[in-house]
C-alpha cells in the first residue's frame, strides 16, 4: 500500500530491471558511437567477438571476470550487514602487497601446492586486516565507513608507492616493480592445465584463480543464506535494534563482515600478482574495487547475480579492449565511458525504471 | 630529418627486407595515454608524420592496464604488424615477453635498453640536450640561481637534471642549482598542481631560470614562470608556444623521429635490432630556437650555445651521464 | 432535509490485489461529531487520506458542503475547508506556536508581517474555540497535549470547518482525553464538523453523535451513537461476537522471579530516563506497568532484557544478576528462560525483511536445535514455524512469507509464539496489542493468561488502561521515570491511575493548563 516495492515481482526485480538498466546504457553508447561515426552494430559485433570470439579473447574476458566477482562479492557481503564498503580498491591492493611479500620471501623455499595455499590465506589475511580497521572504526567509534575505507584506499596507495619505490623496486630497475617471483609460486595458467589434459588453448592471463573465485560466491552464498553467522550478518543489516533484542552484537558482527568482506577484495591479489603479474608492481589493482560496488549493485547482492554481473564487466573490459584495437576512432576513453554509462545506469539510476514497471505490473495486475 | 644518421647502432643484424603489401607499421603507447603532452604524444607527432608522408595506417595501441600492455603487443604480432614501437620504458618486460613469443616480429623499444636478437632499444643522450639549456640557464640568469623540478625520482629523470646542473655550472661556476622530484611513481609526470607548488619554492629562492623533466606535469611549472616573469625551459616535444615571452627555449628528445625512422627502416628493409643511442651528434636531442623566443635568446648566446654543441659533438667537452654510474659526480 | 457536511457516494479504491475501500458511502451531518470505527486495515485511514487529497478514488464521488468536490491533493482540501490532526504530529518542534501555525502561510515574503497578522488571527481562535496556547511557546517544550491542540489550532487557522482527527487520543492520559474531548464538543458548538477515527469503543460512546463502522473496506454500518451499544459494535467491526470479559483465576503468587532495586537507566543522550525504580514480580502473576507513552516504560523494559545497560542498582532474576559491574546480553537471558515480547515489533521485535521462518528463530538461532556443521538447518526451522503458526493461529500459514507482509495481529501472534514456545519462566511484554485487531487481542490475553495459570510470571508495559486493568494482579505507575504508585488490581480504577500518570508532569509544564488543576493534590 505504501511502497511501490511490493507491486513488483521478484523476476522483474532481480531481473528485468538489471537488464533494462544495461540496455539502456548500451543504446545510450550507441548513440555516442553514432555521433563519433562508428556503426553501433558493427561495434556491438567487434565488442562480443573480442570478448567470445576466440580463446584468448575468452581468456581476458574471464580473467577480468574473475577480479570483479571478487570484488563484487566483497560490496556485497558489507552490503548485507548495512555497511558500504568502498575500499575495495585498497584491500585489493593490501591483498596483492600479502601474496607479494610472501612469495618474495618464500618462492624458492616452499613447494607450489603449499605456497599456493598460503598465498590465498595470506591475500585474505591482508585484505581483511585492511578492512578491519574502518570496521572497527565504524563499530566501536562511529567514524563513517564510507569515509574510512575510502581514506584506506588512499593509504595503501601511498603505503604501497613507499614499499615499491624504497623497499622492494628490484635493483637497476626504473620502473617501481619487485623481482619477478619464481615458477614455483605461480597461480597455473588455465591454457597449461588445459593442456595438461591434452586440449588445446590459447594463452590467456586466465588462471585458476577463477576457480578461487567460483568457490569464494559459493562459499558467499552459504555463509550468508545459511549460517548463524550469516543470519546474524543479515539480522544486523536489516535492522540493528531487533539484532540487539536476538542477543546479537552488531559492533562485532560488523567488524567480522568487513573483515571478510576485505578478505574477499585481497584475493584480487591471488589472481594479479600468483596469477598474472608474477611480481609486484603498482596499481595492478586499478579500478577493479571500484567497479565491484556496481557488480553488487546490479548482482543484487547475490552471489549468482554477481558472477553475472562481473562476467558482464569483464565483456566490457575485454570487448572494450577489443574495440578500442579493431575501430581507428574508438579510443580507450570511449570504453571509458561506454563502461561509465553501464555503471551510471546499473549503479546510480538503478531505478530508473522501477517507477514505471511498477505502474505497470500494478495495471495489470488490476 | 633525412641526416639522422644511426651512428652509434652496436650489433647491426639487418632484418630481411619487408614487402610493401605486408608493411604493418603499429605502435603501443605507455599507460599515460597517446595525448599525455609530452612523451607519448611526441610518438604520435611521429605516427601523424609517417602516415602524412608514406600513406600507411599506423596501428595505435593505448592499454589501460598491465595485461593489456603484453595483450597490445602480441595481439599486434600476431595480426602481423611489423615493426612495433613500444613507447616507454615501462614496456620492457612486455617487449621481452613479446619479442621471445614472435621472434619474427620486429619490435622497438624506447627509452629502454632489452637485449633480443628481434629488439632494437632506443635510448637518448639527455644529459647532453640537457647541458646545452643548463647553459643556456646560467647565461640568462640575474640571479646565478637556476631550477630543476624533475617528475618520477628515477635515474633516467635524474641523468637530465645532472646534465642540466653540468651545463650551468660549465657557464657558471658559482651558479647554484636547486633540484625537486614531484614524486617517486609514474603519477608524478601528472601533476601539475604540485610542479606548480614546487616552482614557486624555487623561484622564491631566487631561482629565475626554470627546467622541468616531468611530463604533464611541467605545465605547472611553465604557468609559475609565466606568472612571477621567470623562464621556463620546456622538455620532450618543443614547447616554446606554450607560454611565448617566459619560455627559454625547450630540450627536444626527437621521440618522434626515433619513431618515424624506426617505420622508416623497416619500410626500406634497413631494420636493424641492437641498440641505439641517439645524442646531439644525432640530432636526438637538441634545444630550440624559434619565432617564440627568438627575442629571448640573444645573438652571443646563441653562438655560445651552438659553440658548446659543437664542442660536445667534437668530443672536447664530455657531459657525465647519471645513469653510468647512478650518481652526479663529474 | 439534513445540511451534510460531507457526503461520499460509493467511493473505491485499490492498491494492487487489495482493495482498500469498496462502494464506501458516508454521510457526516454539518456541526457534529462523526465516530468512524474499524480494525487496522478495514480501510479507514485510505477513507481520510482519499478526503484529505492523498489518495485519488478509483470511483465514486465526494461533495463537501453540498458541491461536488475534486480533491487532488492536501490543497485543494484545505481550500474546501477540511483540516486534519494527524495520529503523529506535523510540527517542526524548535518553532513557536505561532511559527508552526503559519508555516505554509507564511503570508508576504517578509515574515514580520505575517506574523503580526497571524498573531492576531490566532489569538482570536484561542478565544472563540476556548483553545489557549502560549503563541511565543516553543512546540518541543509543550506536553503532548498541547502539542496536540497546537495542531487542531493550524488547521483551524486554515480555514477548516470540517476536522479529521486520527486516532488521538494515544498519546494521551486519561485527563489530556477528557481535554480533548471538551474541545471538540466546543467545537462542535461553534458549528465545526468533526470526523473522529478511533478503535476505541469508549471514545465512541462518549462523545460521538453518529458512528460508522468499516470491516474489510467496507462500510457495514452507519449508526446513531444513542442506538447502538460497545458490543454491537465490536461485533460489527470483527464481523463474529467478541468475548470481552476474560476469564481470570486469582492469582496464585509464588517466588518472586524477578527483582529490581534502585534502577536507574541513562539514554544515549545522557538523559536519565528510569529513575531508581525498585519492584519485584512473583512467579503466577502478572504485574502491569501503566504510564504515558514515553515516561521509561521502553527503557525500563529493555535494561530488564538486557538490551541496554543500567547505570545503578540491580536487576536479579532468581540467581542471575544485572548491573552496573555485570552486564547481561539477551541470549544469556534467554537461555535462563526470560523471554521477551518487545514493544515496537517492526523496530525490535521482528526483521521485517526476512521470511516468518526466519523469524521465527531470532534470537534463538544459534541453538544447538537449528545448527548442523556449522548450517542452518531451514527444514527443521520451516517447520517449527509451520508448528507455531498453526498453535497460535497466524494467518497465512506460510512461514517462507516475508514477515512484513502479516498483518499487526499476527505479526504479534508470530512474535509470542516464538517466546511462548519454550514456557518461559518470565515474559517481558510492552503493548502486546497496540495497533492489532480486536479479535488477535483476545487472543493474546488468552495466551498471556494461560503463562500466568501456569506459573510463569508476565511483566506487561502498556498504554492502554483497559489492557492493564483487564490483564494485571498488581499495577504499577510510571511517570517521568519514576514509580509514582502502586495497586492491587482490585482496587484501581482509571481515575486513580490517571492521576498517578500525570503525577510529576506539572512540574515541567506550563502553569496555565486549565486541565492540571487537580494534579497537585494527586502530585
Amino acid at each position: 500500500m505504501k511502497g511501490l516495492d511490493q507491486a513488483l515481482p521478484r523476476w522483474v526485480n532481480i531481473g528485468l530491471l538489471p537488464l533494462l538498466n544495461v540496455v539502456t546504457a548500451l543504446l545510450v553508447s550507441a548513440l555516442v558511437f553514432l555521433v563519433i561515426d562508428v556503426n553501433p552494430l558493427k561495434a556491438a559485433e567487434i565488442l562480443l567477438y573480442g570478448a567470445f570470439g576466440y580463446q584468448e579473447g575468452l581468456g581476458f574476458t574471464l580473467y577480468y571476470t574473475t577480479n570483479f566477482i571478487f570484488t563484487g562479492l566483497a560490496v556485497a557481503i558489507a552490503f548485507h550487514v548495512g555497511l558500504f564498503n568502498i575500499g575495495g580498491e585498497g584491500q585489493a591492493y593490501i591483498g596483492g602487497l600479502g601474496v607479494g611479500l610472501l612469495c618474495l620471501a618464500l618462492d624458492t623455499s616452499l613447494p607450489g601446492p603449499a605456497l599456493l595455499l598460503l598465498s590465498v590465506l595470506v591475500a585474505g589475511l591482508f585484505g581483511a586486516a585492511w578492512a578491519f580497521i574502518p570496521g572497527w572504526l565504524q563499530a566501536y567509534r562511529g567514524s563513517h565507513i564510507v569515509i574510512t575505507t575510502i581514506m584506506f584506499n588512499f593509504i595503501a596507495s601511498s603505503l604501497m608507492v613507499y614499499l615499491m619505490v624504497n623497499v622492494l623496486r628490484e635493483p637497476g630497475q626504473m620502473t617501481p616493480q619487485s623481482r619477478l617471483l619464481d615458477e614455483n609460486s605461480w597461480m597455473p595458467f588455465v591454457h597449461e592445465v588445459l593442456a595438461g589434459i591434452g586440449i588445446e588453448f590459447e594463452a590467456s592471463p586466465l588462471n585458476l584463480s577463477i576457480i578461487l573465485a567460483l568457490l569464494c560466491a559459493l562459499g558467499t552464498w552459504l555463509l550468508i543464506w545459511k549460517t548463524k553467522w550469516g543470519y546474524e550478518i543479515r539480522t544486523v543489516g536489516f535492522n540493528r535494534d531487533a539484532a540487539v533484542y536476538a542477543g546479537i552484537k552488531p559492533a562485532y558482527v560488523m567488524v567480522l563482515a568487513m573483515a571478510i568482506s576485505g578478505a574477499m577484495a585481497g584475493m584480487v591479489g591471488v589472481n594479479e600478482i600468483s596469477g598474472v603479474q608474477h611480481r609486484l608492481i603498482l596499481d595492478f589493482h586499478y579500478g577493479y574495487g571500484f567497479a565491484g560496488i556496481a557488480v553488487a549493485l546490479m548482482g543484487r547482492n547475490h552471489p549468482i547475480g554477481i558472477i553475472l554481473a562481473a562476467l558482464l564487466f569483464g565483456v566490457l573490459y575485454q570487448g572494450g579492449a577489443e574495440l578500442a584495437f579493431e575501430m581507428s576512432n574508438i579510443n580507450r576513453d570511449i570504453v571509458v565511458v561506454m563502461q561509465g554509462l553501464v555503471i551510471l545506469f546499473c549503479g546510480a539510476l538503478e531505478f530508473l525504471y522501477k517507477p514505471l514497471l511498477a505502474k505497470f505490473f500494478k495495471e495489470k495486475a488490476a | 630529418m633525412k641526416n639522422i644518421l644511426f651512428a652509434t647502432v652496436l650489433g647491426l643484424t639487418t632484418a630481411a627486407s619487408v614487402q610493401a603489401a605486408d608493411f604493418k607499421p603499429a605502435v603501443v603507447y605507455d599507460k599515460a595515454g597517446k595525448f599525455d603532452k609530452s612523451f607519448n604524444e611526441a610518438a604520435f607527432e611521429g605516427v601523424k608524420k609517417f602516415q602524412k608522408d608514406f600513406g600507411v595506417e599506423v596501428k595505435e595501441v593505448e592499454p589501460t592496464n598491465e595485461a593489456q600492455v603484453e595483450q597490445g603487443l602480441v595481439k599486434l604480432a600476431r595480426r602481423g604488424s611489423n615493426p612495433i614501437v613500444a613507447v616507454g620504458f615501462s614496456q620492457a618486460n612486455a617487449v621481452a615477453t613479446a619479442a621471445e613469443k614472435f621472434p619474427e616480429t620486429q619490435f622497438t623499444l624506447i627509452d629502454m635498453v632489452v637485449d633480443k636478437p628481434n629488439v632494437r632499444s632506443i635510448v637518448f643522450k639527455e644529459h647532453e640536450g640537457s647541458f646545452l639549456v643548463g647553459a643556456l640557464a646560467a647565461m640568462k640568469s640575474g640571479t646565478g640561481k637556476v631550477g630543476f623540478i624533475g617528475g618520477m625520482d628515477i635515474p633516467l629523470i635524474r641523468k637530465f637534471g645532472c646534465g642540466f646542473e653540468q651545463g650551468a655550472k660549465y657557464v657558471n661556476p658559482k651558479a647554484e642549482v636547486f633540484s625537486n622530484m614531484i614524486g617517486s611513481t609514474g603519477a608524478a609526470f601528472n601533476n601539475p598542481g604540485k610542479a606548480n607548488e614546487l616552482a614557486k619554492s624555487q623561484i622564491d629562492s631566487g631561482a629565475d631560470v626554470l627546467f622541468a623533466a616531468a611530463g604533464s606535469s611541467g605545465s605547472g611549472v611553465y604557468q609559475a614562470a609565466k606568472d612571477r616573469h621567470k623562464y621556463a625551459i620546456g622538455v620532450d616535444s618543443n614547447q616554446n608556444y606554450i607560454h611565448p615571452g617566459t619560455m627559454l627555449t625547450s630540450m627536444v628528445k626527437r621521440i618522434d623521429v626515433a619513431a618515424y625512422n624506426t617505420w622508416k627502416a623497416a619500410k626500406d628493409g634497413k631494420w636493424a635490432s641492437g641498440v641505439e643511442v641517439l645524442g646531439l651528434a644525432e640530432n636526438g636531442v637538441d634545444w630550440a630556437l624559434d619565432e617564440n623566443n627568438r627575442d629571448l635568446v640573444t645573438p652571443e648566446m646563441e653562438t655560445k650555445v651552438n659553440q658548446i654543441k659543437a664542442d660536445i659533438i667534437a668530443g672536447k667537452i664530455t657531459v657525465h651521464d647519471y645513469m653510468s654510474d647512478n650518481s652526479c659526480n663529474y | 432535509m439534513t445540511d451534510y457536511a460531507l457526503e461520499l457516494d460509493r467511493v473505491s479504491k485499490r492498491f494492487g490485489a487489495v482493495q482498500a475501500n469498496k462502494d464506501v458511502s458516508l454521510n457526516v451531518v454539518k456541526g457534529s461529531i462523526h465516530g468512524i470505527v474499524g480494525e487496522n486495515g478495514a480501510g479507514k485511514s485510505t477513507l481520510m487520506s482519499i478526503l484529505y487529497g492523498f489518495y485519488q478514488a478509483d470511483s465514486g464521488s465526494i461533495s463537501v458542503f453540498g458541491k461536488p468536490a475534486d480533491i487532488p491533493n492536501s490543497h485543494a482540501a484545505i481550500a474546501a475547508g477540511i483540516g486534519m490532526v494527524h495520529q503523529h504530529f506535523m510540527l517542526v518542534e524548535p518553532f513557536t506556536v505561532l511559527e508552526n501555525i503559519i508555516l505554509g502561510n507564511e503570508g508576504s515574503a517578509l515574515l514580520m508581517q505575517g506574523q503580526a497578522k497571524a498573531r492576531k488571527v490566532l489569538l482570536d481562535l484561542s478565544t472563540n474555540y476556548n483553545l489557549k496556547v502560549d503563541p511565543d511557546a516553543i512546540v518541543g517544550d509543550l506536553p503532548v497535549g498541547l502539542q496536540q491542540r497546537v495542531e487542531i489550532l493550524k488547521a483551524l487557522y486554515k480555514g477548516a470547518k470540517v476536522l479529521i482527527l486520527d486516532e488521538p487520543t494515544g498519546v494521551l492520559t486519561p485527563q489530556e482525553t477528557d481535554d480533548l474531548f471538551a474541545i471538540l464538543k466546543g467545537l462542535k458548538e461553534q458549528g465545526v464538523t468533526i470526523l473522529l477515527i478511533t478503535h476505541k469503543l469508549k471514545e465512541i460512546m462518549a462523545i460521538t453523535d453518529n458512528v460508522s463502522v468499516m470491516r474489510h473496506g467496507e462500510m457495514v454500518a452507519n449508526l446513531s451513537t444513542a442506538e447502538t451499544n460497545p458490543e454491537e459494535l465490536a461485533e460489527l467491526m470483527v464481523g463474529r461476537k467478541v468475548v470481552t470479559q476474560l476469564e481470570k483465576p486469582d492469582a496464585a503468587a509464588g517466588d518472586d522471579v524477578l527483582k529490581v532495586e534502585g534502577l536507574s537507566v541513562v539514554d544515549a543522550q545522557q538523559v536519565e530516563r528510569v529513575k531508581n525504580v525498585s519492584f519485584k514480580v512473583s512467579a503466577g502473576e502478572i504485574v502491569g506497568i501503566a504510564g504515558v507513552s514515553g515516561n521509561g516504560q521502553t527503557e525500563l523494559m529493555e535494561a530488564l532484557a538486557g538490551m541496554r545497560s543500567v547505570d545503578a542498582g540491580t536487576i536479579c532474576y532468581g540467581k542471575l544478576k544485572i548491573s552496573t559491574e555485570s552486564h547481561i546480553g539477551p541470549d544469556e537471558l534467554r537461555d535462563a528462560g526470560i523471554a521477551h515480547v518487545p514493544e515496537d515489533r517492526h523496530r525490535v521485535g521482528l526483521v521485517t525483511p526476512m521470511s516468518a521462518s526466519e523469524n521465527s528463530i531470532l534470537g534463538y538461532h544459534r541453538d544447538d536445535k537449528w545448527n548442523q556443521h556449522g548450517l542452518l538447518k531451514p527444514g527443521l526451522v520451516e517447520k517449527h514455524c509451520a508448528t507455531l503458526m498453526s498453535d497460535f493461529d497466524v494467518r497465512p500459514q506460510d512461514p517462507k512469507l516475508k514477515s512484513a507482509n502479516f498483518s499487526g495481529g499476527n505479526q504479534q501472534k508470530l512474535i509470542l509464539a516464538r517466546e511462548l514456545d519454550r514456557e518461559p519462566k518470565v515474559l517481558l511484554v510492552g503493548q502486546p496489542t497496540r495497533g492489532v485487531d480486536i479479535g488477535a487481542i483476545e487472543f493474546i490475553h488468552t495466551q498471556l493468561l494461560k503463562m500466568r495459570n501456569r506459573g510463569g510470571a508476565i511483566l506487561l508495559i502498556s498504554v492502554e488502561l483497559d489492557e492493564i486493568l483487564a490483564l494485571s494482579d498488581r499495577i504499577i505507575v510510571m511517570c517521568d521515570g519514576r514509580i509514582t504508585g502502586e495497586v492491587a488490581a482490585a482496587d484501581a480504577d482509571e481515575r486513580t491511575l490517571g492521576l498517578m500518570m500525570s503525577a510529576t508532569a506539572d512540574l515541567s509544564s506550563d502553569s496555565d493548563l486549565s486541565s492540571n488543576s487537580e494534579q497537585e493534590q494527586a502530585g
